[in-house]
């Protein structure tokens, strides 16, 4: 066992595990930060997405090691009060089913949007595929991220 | 099921209770009998334990809170069940509170699979809302000295129309908890026409706490004190445990036991032996098991194969010696006297239904009260086989539904609730399991696999004729049945049965039977109508005939209702275009099946490139689900979630088995659709008709598969007769 200090969410937090233990299973049993999925433990599901320093990353995958010192984002912290212009679109256009993956393709979608304010379909579908819906709501995440995309660009409380 | 008997069976009950609110109850419950111990229930209630199947509160604040009976799995029923008593008590239903009910046995049916929800639920849920309005209409008519056909009810509120007085709900509570209940059979229903909410657009009511991550999941469910579990099973099924290093793992770290569990239970929902470990995290239970080694003793099935199977079944159909399920007319004669013959066999293998949140659950026995947090479709079924292996009443084990991540027909088992307690019983501190994707890849309650053997016969006008079918498969319950379509439309039919050995555990997979039945059965017809030189559509509709109801030609068995079908088929044809010509590696295909009450045909558009790559640019589907579609943003979503689903699992769905075992373990080798395979273009025509509304978590999925293997056909030539599609080489010259 090791102490580690994390930076999640803009907060510090010290946890004491094993060096490996995936920072998957440090957020959720540790530090109560159940946002972040247990898809397959093996980063080919994308439902443990979070942002290491800005850049998404498979939780499931980054020993805790590796994310001591690292700013790490994680769903809960991606707004206050649900009002990214993502989560805005999501509920806005009632995307989610079963619900489960989506804050993994929100956090991978958020990644995208910081990068490429406009992305066309192309974009979206090479960005999103590492991210599965099992109850396919493939259709309503593009649409989503569109949305999205205009909400950002018309500004905090624009495009109601 | 008749609404007129449902009518009469459920029956509304009112009440005062220990919180000061107007409580309606409904209940789906078939004898009179049961019927009254549940009044008692209700009336007894306390705002900590009624448990009715549907509920609404009325508070003296105003607050109106329905309480949703059945589990939600993504398929929306937590918010459009509660629209439909939002829609008859006039409430806006953004004001609304609602919340989940408990599992009661007083209160029927609260298993969530089938469709069946919105079937059984929507015209008790009517009367629910309505005897609620009613009741608060009269209050304030008697509060007011009017009559009340001069009050109306609108916004949570009753009005009278030439006074323009009104009365919140919340101040008309304490009165109309006192009034007489009237006679359901007499409480006026709104006019369908009138409806403001239902088939309008809502967003499901946990929107915002799927957005932002909170736990809802039963994945997320913490207890104080609890432990993290992990269970190894045998990999192949009916194996035992011989011995394993239980000492090397006690002594890793943050594991607080290790041991084998041999005390099994028997049935549907079984559990099978296995090694447990019980650690102080998730993760200390994981690590921990990459380092067990177990002995197992295999059993008889270790020497099973897919190669041998395909063999086995193969064998079965040519020996003719398969059970005789159905037969109508004279097949072999038909046969013999057709102008054209048509045989064609056709194969499907086992696929998981990969719930995206893995199988797991908490439980705490406390004495001899136990209780169960899980993501099941069946809490019923969960204190079932609990209750039965800890030896208690079903009434001491306790089960909170949590959101599903995910339900698909595999949580309609309790396998892992099953194993949760048995772990939680011998550790004596409260549990959570959870299964590794692995554990639920190759522990599934599968999708059965099957062989089917096809002849047709054609007259000399290219109708059809004589039909006989034989299916080799797995499970009887969860394979294409001897009274599929088309079976009474067909003079001459046969259906045979033959049933492999096996030891595999089966059971519902989205639309069980109808996904596979739909891809052997709509494949063949595009077969045979190719063969008689025919249009598909053209050869579908006038297969469909002409009546309304069509029964077998012996009479027996339930008709199917051709109108409904040949309508939907109709205008899936005229919405995609079809006929119109397409260039070459392009091509659309039919498909059309009735399942679970929904009549849905659907017209995929394809195209291949020359080097065999698929691309489905355009799916359109007809959906005939009866007379309302609750809520148009649920359907929506449904339909087309069931339509990328049907297609992923029938491109990519396989599992194969090899010594007895699965030989696919995560997503690396078991590929599932992603967003680039989605078709860009679904579009959705609803066939409204005058039946009952009905559910949409299934019916839509059973077309697909056939649709796009059609389309492939007619496309390239090429007839795909085995599943995945991914098997076959789609490349043209």
């Amino acid at each position: 066992m090791s102490q580690f200090t994390l930076n999640v969410n803009g907060r510090n937090r010290s946890v004491d595990v094993a060096p490996e233990t995936p920072l998957l299973w440090v957020l959720r049993d540790h530090l109560d930060l159940v946002g972040t999925k247990f898809g397959c433990g093996v980063g080919q599901c994308g439902a443990c997405t979070i942002h290491l320093n800005g850049a998404p990353g498979r939780a499931c995958l980054t020993p805790v090691s590796a994310a001591a010192g690292a700013k790490i984002l994680t769903i809960e912290g991606l707004s206050e009060q649900g009002t990214h212009p993502l989560q805005r679109a999501w509920v806005e256009l009632d995307v989610a089913q079963c619900g489960y993956c989506q804050a993994g393709q929100i956090m991978t979608a958020a990644a995208l949007l910081a990068d490429n304010a406009h992305p066309t379909d192309e974009d979206i579908d090479n960005t999103m595929a590492g991210n599965l819906c099992r109850c396919a709501t493939y259709t309503r995440i593009r649409a989503g991220i569109h949305r999205a995309a205009e909400l950002a660009a018309a500004g905090p409380e624009g495009a109601r | 099921m008749n609404p007129a008997a449902l009518d009469r069976r459920s029956f509304l009950r009112l009440s005062l209770f220990t919180g000061g609110g107007l409580v309606l109850g409904v209940s789906l419950r078939r004898s009179a009998r049961a019927g009254e111990a549940e009044v008692a229930r209700v009336t007894g209630v306390t705002d900590a334990n009624f448990a009715p199947n549907v509920y609404v509160r009325i508070a003296p604040d105003g607050t109106v809170t329905i309480f949703s009976a059945r589990p939600e799995i993504g398929q929306g029923i937590r918010t459009s069940l509660p629209m439909v008593v939002a829609e008859e008590l006039e409430v806006d239903f953004h004001t609304v509170k609602v919340v989940d009910a408990p599992l009661d046995p007083a209160y029927g049916n609260q298993t969530a699979g089938g469709s069946n929800s919105t079937p059984q639920s929507y015209l008790p849920l009517r009367r629910a809302g309505a005897t609620a309005r009613v009741l608060l209409l009269t209050a304030a008519a008697q509060t007011w000295g009017v009559p009340v056909t001069e009050c109306f009810a609108r916004s949570g509120a009753i009005h009278h129309r030439d006074s323009g007085r009104s009365l919140t709900y919340g101040e008309l509570v304490a009165k109309a908890a006192t009034l007489p209940l009237p006679d359901p059979a007499t409480v006026p229903l709104k006019d369908p026409k009138d409806f403001k909410l239902l088939g309008s657009r809502v967003a499901q009511v946990n929107s915002l706490q799927i957005v932002t991550g909170q736990p809802l999941f039963g994945i997320d469910q913490k207890v104080p004190g609890m432990l993290y579990a992990v269970y190894t099973r045998c990999p192949v099924f009916g194996g035992k445990v011989v011995g394993a290093n239980l000492a090397a793992i006690k002594a890793l770290p943050g594991v607080k036991d290790a041991f084998i569990v041999s005390r099994t239970f028997e049935g549907v929902t079984a559990l099978v032996p296995g090694v447990a470990i019980v650690a102080d995290s998730t993760w200390s239970a994981f690590s921990a098991r990459q380092q067990l080694d177990v002995t197992w003793d295999e059993g008889p099935h270790a020497g099973d194969s897919w190669a041998s199977f395909v063999q086995q079944a193969q064998r079965a159909a040519q020996s003719g010696a398969l059970k005789r399920v159905r037969q109508e007319g004279d097949p072999d004669a038909a046969l013999a006297g057709a102008a054209k013959v048509v045989e064609a066999s056709y194969r499907f293998p086992f696929v998981s239904h990969l719930t995206l949140e893995p199988q797991n659950c908490t439980v705490t026995i406390e004495g001899d009260q136990v209780k169960v947090l899980a993501p099941t479709q069946s809490a019923d079924e969960v204190r079932r086989v609990v209750s039965a292996y800890l030896g208690l009443p079903p009434a001491n084990v306790t089960v909170t539904v949590t959101r599903n991540g995910g339900g698909f027909g595999r949580r309609a088992q309790g396998d892992y609730a099953l194993e949760a307690a048995a772990i939680a019983q011998k550790v004596g501190a409260p549990i959570k399991l959870t299964w590794t994707r692995e554990d639920d890849l190759q522990h599934d309650h599968f999708r059965a696999a099957g062989f089917d053997f096809f002849k047709a016969g054609l007259d000399a006008q290219g109708r059809l004729t004589v039909l006989t079918q034989q299916h080799v498969g797995f499970d009887p319950h969860w394979c294409p049945g001897p009274n599929d379509y088309p079976s009474n439309f067909v003079p001459h039919y046969r259906f045979n049965l033959g049933q492999l050995a096996n030891n595999i555990p089966m059971g519902q997979w989205r639309a069980p039977r109808s996904n596979t039945s739909a891809w052997v059965v709509c494949t063949f017809l595009d077969e045979v109508a190719h063969a008689a030189g025919r249009d598909p559509v053209a050869f579908n509709l006038e297969l469909l005939g002409h009546k309304d109801l069509v029964y077998s030609p012996s009479g027996k068995g339930q008709p199917y209702n051709a109108a409904r079908m040949r309508e939907v088929v109709r205008v899936v044809a005229e919405q995609s275009g079809w006929g119109e010509k397409l260039p070459p590696g392009r091509g659309r295909g039919l498909g059309y099946f009735y399942s679970h009450l929904g009549y849905v045909a659907e017209v995929a558009e394809v195209t291949i490139s020359k080097a065999g790559d698929l691309t489905v640019d355009r799916v359109v589907a007809a959906v005939d689900v009866g007379s309302q579609i609750l809520n148009l943003s649920g359907a929506e979503n449904q339909i087309q979630g069931s339509i990328i689903d049907g297609l992923g699992t029938a491109w990519h769905g396989e599992l194969n088995i090899e010594k007895g075992r699965i030989t696919q373990s995560n997503l690396q080798d078991y590929p599932m659709i992603r967003m680039p395979e989605a078709p860009r273009k679904i579009e959705i025509h609803y066939v409204k008709t005058d039946y009952p509304p009905t559910g949409l978590g299934e019916p839509a999925l059973p077309p697909l598969a056939p649709a796009v293997g059609n389309a492939i056909f007619a496309a390239i030539g090429k007839r795909i007769r085995e599943l995945p599609f991914a098997k076959t080489d789609l490349s043209w010259s």
